[in-house]
């Protein structure tokens, strides 16, 4: 079995459970974020009363943090009623940041767990060997009737990633060029394990971003085995029991990939897609007015750390605006007690709360008919920052940096190799 | 329901993301009737204004693709799509609209037998399509026994009711 099959069979009380069966399970923690008021809704609507295990369940405000509309805050207002009303054990209110980020630093994600969410980046978590995946509402209502949910247990593709990246090239230029390759569809209803030296020698931060992308080339879930990093990482967060599942020797993949990273330049998603990719050096430099470096995919301690490191005493081009969100509130205080902030400031950036900002479009730097963004989140889609009519890209948060800087699509790598 | 469906066609094309189907700047609206106001919005903004009630989507991979956001199923339910024929479906949209009881049909090549206008039937039992302006059948994928009877009581909700 794979370590994903024997996180499915622990959590549905199965020996053995195989790809395409269908499986009930046990959710060890459901997460809501703000978008999905309707959660309650289809709640009240099944005819729930109690939430079935309030100490499994989190609420998450990050998608409209602080709340932009009347609108936004009423449904927040009744998000924070039901968390009181039910005894719901976490809330993470407007000051918190993005879930993904604000879980794990709270310390209740755990390897070997199931972890289902209103959020289809919930694929982060593989990072640290839970099953995350994301559901809709009416899914996750049924979670907080009956603490459960079925699924099919999905075949596993295999990612290794081998050969050690440039400097100004990370983790986002290696999963971009990954799904550019693969494509938005080759892991629908599949599981994604990443391994290989590659992604050994990674950080954390470094390890989520691989898991969060792995959604955009359609996975249910993702997943990294367990290492000395993961535990380090987990025990400083958390003290309880948890089990680490490792996969058999004789488990056969779905499918298996294999990349070298040695050479590989920095990346570009260009609009509209998310698999339409190539190396910096291939794409026109165009103007972009909006760089903005946030979110689950983009917002970490090391992404604004590469940032400052590039625009550390200059000032970015006057006709580009620089959007930079932490992540989470422990990222934005990290980055305060380290003068970052002070920096990136200074240099010209707009720093916004802790959340997902205008990553879907809603608040906080959306964008206008014509307008062209670089941006560290996730998805290039038309409308996903505002209008229609803007323009996308994805990059790294080195990349975004250099963008703000030189007020075009920039290669990042002059401004690290100069630090050298 | 009935298990024949029958609607005139309305084409999309590879990857209509959720964006497309539902922006993001209207998910904080609450209200199945406002929702369903936006459908399609990002990918062709005359869809809202002209789609016949009862018709169905057709297109091409991926359809649902991105976010896990519930309103791109509750809009197209509540604009009136009868059912969706796709390539293939985007895993978290697919559990989406089985869950409100929208009918979701895989169905590889969909795109080049049938076109914008053309009126169709699905046979959700054999998953048999039949183009009824030319005659061509077509198979589509059929739908799990346990898919069947969650779309046969119109969506989770009341299937779950029942069994509380």
């Amino acid at each position: 079995m794979h370590a994903i099959e024997k996180i499915l069979a622990r959590a549905s009380g199965n020996e053995r459970v195989a790809a395409g069966e269908i499986v009930t399970a046990k959710v060890d923690m459901a997460e809501v974020n703000d978008l999905y008021l309707q959660v309650v809704k289809s709640f009240k609507e099944m005819g729930g009363q109690k939430v079935k295990h309030p100490d499994k369940v989190c609420f998450v405000l990050d998608h409209y943090a602080p709340a932009p509309t009347i609108q936004s805050a009423t449904n927040q207002k009744a998000m924070r009623e039901f968390v009181q009303e039910q005894g719901i054990k976490y809330l993470f209110d407007i000051n918190e940041g993005v879930c993904h980020q604000v879980m794990p630093e709270a310390g209740i994600v755990f390897p070997g767990m199931v972890l289902v969410a209103t959020d289809s980046h919930t694929t982060t978590h593989g990072a640290f060997g839970a099953f995350g995946t994301g559901v809709g509402a009416t899914d996750l209502a049924t979670i907080l009737i009956s603490g459960e949910l079925w699924f099919r247990v999905p075949e596993v593709i295999k990612i290794q990633i081998d050969g050690i990246p440039q400097k100004g090239t990370s983790a986002k230029d290696i999963v971009l060029h990954i799904i550019g390759k693969l494509g938005p569809s080759i892991a629908v209803y599949k599981a994604i394990e990443y391994c290989g030296s590659t992604v050994e020698n990674m950080s954390i931060d470094e390890r989520m971003v691989l898991c969060n992308m792995a959604v955009e080339m359609g996975a249910k879930t993702s997943y990294i085995q367990p290492d000395d990093k993961t535990m380090r990482y987990i025990k400083s967060k958390i003290d309880r029991e948890f089990e680490i599942f490792t996969t058999d020797k004789d488990y056969k993949y779905a499918k298996e990939y294999y990349f070298n990273v040695a050479d590989l330049t920095p990346q570009v998603a260009k609009p509209d897609n998310i698999d339409d990719v190539d190396g910096i050096d291939n794409v026109d430099k165009v103007e972009v007015h909006q760089a903005f470096i946030g979110t689950c995919t983009g917002g970490r301690l090391e992404d604004i750390e590469v940032a400052v490191q590039i625009l550390k005493g200059k000032t970015i081009n006057p006709r580009t605006r620089l959007v930079v969100i932490p992540a989470s509130k422990g990222v934005y205080l990290q980055a305060v007690q380290k003068g970052y902030i002070e920096e990136l400031i200074k240099a010209g950036a707009t720093i916004s709360a802790p959340g997902c900002g205008p990553c879907l479009g809603a608040h906080q730097g959306v964008l206008a008919p014509g307008e062209y963004c670089v941006t560290t989140s996730s998805r290039n889609f038309p409308g996903r920052m505002g209008s229609t009519e803007a323009k996308i890209f994805c990059v790294s948060p080195a990349t975004a940096a250099a963008t703000a800087l030189e007020g075009r699509l920039a290669d990042p790598r002059k401004y690290i190799l100069m630090e050298e | 329901m009935h298990s024949i469906i029958q609607g005139k066609v309305w084409t999309f094309g590879n990857n209509i993301d959720t964006d497309q189907i539902y922006p993001g700047r209207y998910l904080e609206l609450t209200e199945h009737s406002d929702i369903a106001k936006h459908a399609m919005e990002g990918a062709d903004s005359n869809f809202i204004k002209e789609f016949i009630k009862g018709g169905i989507i057709v297109a091409g991979d991926n359809f649902g693709c991105g976010s896990s956001r519930e309103h791109a199923t509750i809009t197209l339910k509540n604009a009136g799509v009868s059912a969706i024929v796709a390539n293939s479906f985007a895993r978290i949209f697919y559990r989406n609209a089985i869950n409100l009881g929208l009918p979701v049909i895989t169905c590889d090549g969909i795109l080049s037998k049938v076109k914008k206008g053309d009126t169709i039937s699905i046979d959700l039992q054999s998953g048999i399509i039949r183009n009824l302006d030319n005659n061509v059948v077509i198979e589509g994928d059929k739908l799990s026994e346990h898919v069947l009877n969650i779309i046969e009581r119109g969506g989770v909700i009341p299937f779950f009711k029942k069994d509380l």
